[in-house]
């Protein structure tokens, strides 16, 4: 048991260390080791810009999508190189957030279903930031229940005619591409009647509005599309097999291994080192002591665990299921974590004017912001379902709408 | 990076773990439960027989010299087998210490024994309500005798020696406590058994009277080496800790597997579904932090404090909180006393308090946290 890198990691390492060393935005990187839950600013240029050029950078000089294959935009690195490079990149790696859902979720399904000339064309861009993709999934009608989506694409000739709305899309208003999973079949049951393609987000019918979230800010969009025109040729797998194409999608969703969740702990932890509480640190109170031991060792237990599955990698394994719980302790944590900070504070910590608050209103943007982490990617609820289901073996849940057309399954719950 | 038991390390995990499943079925945890003997001694003989016993006892004093490593994978089979043998008192405490702190002939004399199952230690450090500090120290220790009394002892009334916290000044400082090794057989100390949460283990009183007793290591270094002796104690409790509450856990998932109520598995439901998720979570953060634990302890890492402090805390909660729970899941049949889902609430429960209680490390992890910080 040891923490060492084999030689040839070791090598990898040595060459990405050295690289970013000469090569990243250092003048941003202060700010973006500071930036927390809600709060990423960069005084004097904007986050899309510096990201882009970030990007552009690295995949300039072989290390964008480290584990893409290299003509398709990326490196060919094993799973394990990746993870070197993403603790190397450390807080610039923050700037990557933008293009999460593009090389996270995207590319993969473009990489699994997409005609060769396509990925040729579509994938170098994305991997380089040029071009940024969003995922079309969540609708109105359908968020946890993602089969129960109702955006209809209709067969015209070479092309499909898609009507209907999507919801909480990423990063829609900046995005150039899309995926997109709609209903084909309205008349078979509704895991059999679904289609995905990918689309140009500039299509005429498309219409993206910001959706303004309750902590005030806009990062998700909702995006309607009436009569948008999709060349067959844009269909990703066969028509009526979209939502195995969706699990190929949220498969990788789940394999960001190694990326370190937020969990606040360490904010909170400087926080209370040097926060005073009637004349005394606030860390030398038992009261506050229980309170941080629990989170330390909850996010020690994250970090771990991540060590756990990146060991398999470095083995040449599959990772085990343990990775599946970050996402489902950090969440619930982070606003935990949140609401302790500013507990410590007192009636000052509803300021939140970062001019006036306690350490620029780090606590506050992460409290406003910390709903949304239990929710986006999978509830907490559906995260303890995937467990409890694929980890634990147990039944899945009775579904009465199994069976059932689609276009027969009830659509209001009173009246 | 090579985060994980080896190949070695699992063959010797799943011979431990046969082995416990022939020696050390619930009805053998039962039979202590109910009984008077203490513990039970066709399995201590068996453990010392496989070489379990001596596992991180260096050769050339009766062990296997294999390591701590070993041992934590030991440790974690004796959890889930609840096996109801002084094996943390004797093995992560006694030994230890002996290891630690011991002179060439108290190694000599104790640690063979140990190995061949044939002397059981213990630590005595308890003077009723309270966690580990020197100023709860009140045992004296004057011209080579001890007087005072300790409560409770983990398995000190089955004890054949052990590793006794007393006050050689008067301050109540750490400098003014010292370790003393004490054959209980010797006479001078009586033993009295203590009715306890978890009968499957002994807990005693032991009252010393004008008791011999030789020190072991400094006698002004008491307090340092004991607490070196809980750091690495508590690595090896809390790997026994997550194998409790992985049996715990496998207990409820098949208990919601096989019973069904209003027609269906309950395992199909999502009340019962998101407290094995949660259980399986706790499990998993412990055994990740327990990991980490096992890495610092066998390599003597400077990190051996906060691990050791990390992997105590993590397991405590996540034993606590699978055998709770796995009650729970079983509804009224958890709590009969037929059912074994009992036996994991008690043994977690005790193991919890044992070594000093949740807060007490709560406190130490952020002391040294801190500490590591400022530096």
């Amino acid at each position: 048991m040891n923490f060492d890198d084999t030689p040839q990691e070791a090598a990898f390492r040595a060459e990405a260390r050295a690289w970013i060393a000469a090569n990243a935005p250092k003048q941003y990187e202060d700010e973006l080791a500071k930036a927390s839950l809600g709060r990423l600013v960069l005084t004097g240029a904007s986050v899309l810009d510096v990201a882009k050029a970030w990007q552009k950078k690295k995949a300039d000089a072989g290390w964008a999508c480290l584990h893409w294959p290299k003509e398709y935009g990326g490196r060919g690195s094993s799973p394990i190189e990746r993870v070197i490079w993403q603790q190397e990149e450390g807080a610039f790696g923050k700037l990557s957030r933008m293009f999460i859902i593009g090389h996270g979720m995207c590319g993969p399904t473009m990489m699994a279903y997409a005609s060769e000339e396509h990925k040729r064309n579509y994938l170098p861009p994305l991997a380089s930031g040029e071009k940024v993709w969003c995922q079309l999934f969540s609708e109105p009608a359908g968020g946890s229940d993602v089969a129960g989506l109702r955006t209809r694409a209709e067969r015209d000739g070479d092309d499909w005619v898609i009507n209907g709305q999507k919801i909480w899309t990423s990063g829609a208003h900046y995005s150039d591409y899309g995926i997109l999973i709609t209903r084909t079949d309205p008349t078979v049951p509704k895991h059999k009647g679904l289609t995905m393609f990918f689309l140009d987000m500039k299509s005429p019918g498309v219409e993206i509005k910001p959706i303004k979230q309750a902590n005030g800010q806009s990062e998700f969009n909702e995006v309607y599309f009436t009569n948008v025109r999709i060349p067959d040729s844009q269909r990703l797998g066969a028509v009526g097999d979209g939502w195995n194409v969706s699990l190929t999608t949220l498969m990788n969703e789940r394999m960001s291994i190694g990326a370190s969740v937020a969990t606040g702990f360490p904010e909170l932890f400087d926080y209370c080192n040097d926060l005073v509480i009637d004349g005394a640190p606030a860390i030398d109170d038992r009261a506050v002591r229980a309170k941080l031991a629990n989170w330390a060792v909850k996010a020690s237990g994250l970090k771990y665990t991540a060590f756990r599955s990146i060991s398999a990698l470095s083995r040449g394994e599959r990772p085990g299921p343990e990775n599946s719980i970050g996402k489902l302790v950090a969440g619930s944590m982070i606003q935990e974590v949140a609401t302790y900070a500013l507990d410590l504070q007192g009636a000052a910590g509803v300021v939140s004017d970062p001019a006036q608050a306690e350490v620029a209103g780090k606590f506050q943007a992460m409290l406003l912001r910390s709903p949304a982490t239990r929710v986006e990617g999978g509830t907490d609820e559906i995260l303890r379902n995937i467990i409890a289901e694929r980890v634990l073996g147990l039944p899945g849940d009775i579904r009465v709408d199994k069976d059932v057309p689609f276009n027969k399954i009830p659509t209001k719950g009173r009246g | 990076m090579n985060f994980e038991f080896s190949d070695d390390q699992k063959q010797l995990r799943d011979q431990a773990r046969r082995f416990l499943a022939e020696k050390c079925p619930p009805k053998a945890v039962r039979a202590v439960l109910e009984g008077s003997a203490g513990y039970d001694k066709a399995l201590w003989s068996g453990l010392a027989e496989m070489g379990f016993l001596g596992v991180a006892i260096p050769e050339e004093f009766g062990g296997t010299g294999a390591g701590h490593l070993e041992l934590c994978v030991i440790a974690e089979e004796m959890g889930r087998a609840l096996a109801p043998v002084p094996f943390s008192s004797t093995v992560y405490l006694a030994a230890e210490a002996l290891m630690l702190a011991g002179s060439d002939a108290q190694k000599q004399k104790w640690l063979p024994k140990i190995a061949s199952g044939d002397a059981i230690g213990t630590l005595a450090l308890f003077e009723g309500p309270g966690n580990p500090s020197p100023q709860a120290i009140k045992v004296a220790a004057a011209n080579g005798v001890l007087n005072g009394v300790k409560k409770p002892v983990a398995d000190g009334a089955i004890a054949d020696f052990a590793i006794v916290a007393a006050r050689n000044g008067s301050g109540g400082r750490e400098t003014d406590i010292a370790l003393y090794l004490v054959d209980l057989k010797a006479g001078g100390v009586e033993a009295k058994t203590l009715t306890n949460l978890d009968p499957s283990r002994n807990q005693a009183e032991l009252t010393f009277k004008d008791c011999k007793a030789e020190p072991l290591g400094a006698t002004n270094e008491g307090w340092s080496i004991l607490s070196r002796v809980l750091d690495r104690a508590a690595v090896l409790m809390a790997f026994e800790q997550v194998g409790g509450a992985d049996r715990a856990l496998e207990m409820g998932r098949d208990y919601a597997l096989d019973r069904i109520a209003f027609g269906r598995q309950i395992g199909s439901f999502q009340a019962i579904k998101h407290i094995l998720a949660d259980m399986y979570v706790a499990a998993t953060l412990a055994r990740s932090n327990c990991y980490y634990g096992a890495w610092a302890l066998s390599t003597n890492a400077g990190e051996l404090p906060e691990a050791a402090a990390t992997a105590r805390i993590s397991a405590t909660q996540a034993f606590q909180h699978c055998s709770k729970q796995n009650i729970q899941v079983h509804g009224g049949m958890g709590f009969t006393w037929e059912f074994d889902c009992h036996l994991y609430y008690r043994r977690s429960n005790a193991l919890a308090l044992s070594l000093g209680s949740l807060s007490y490390w709560e406190d130490q992890l952020i002391e040294r946290m801190r500490k590591k910080n400022a530096a």
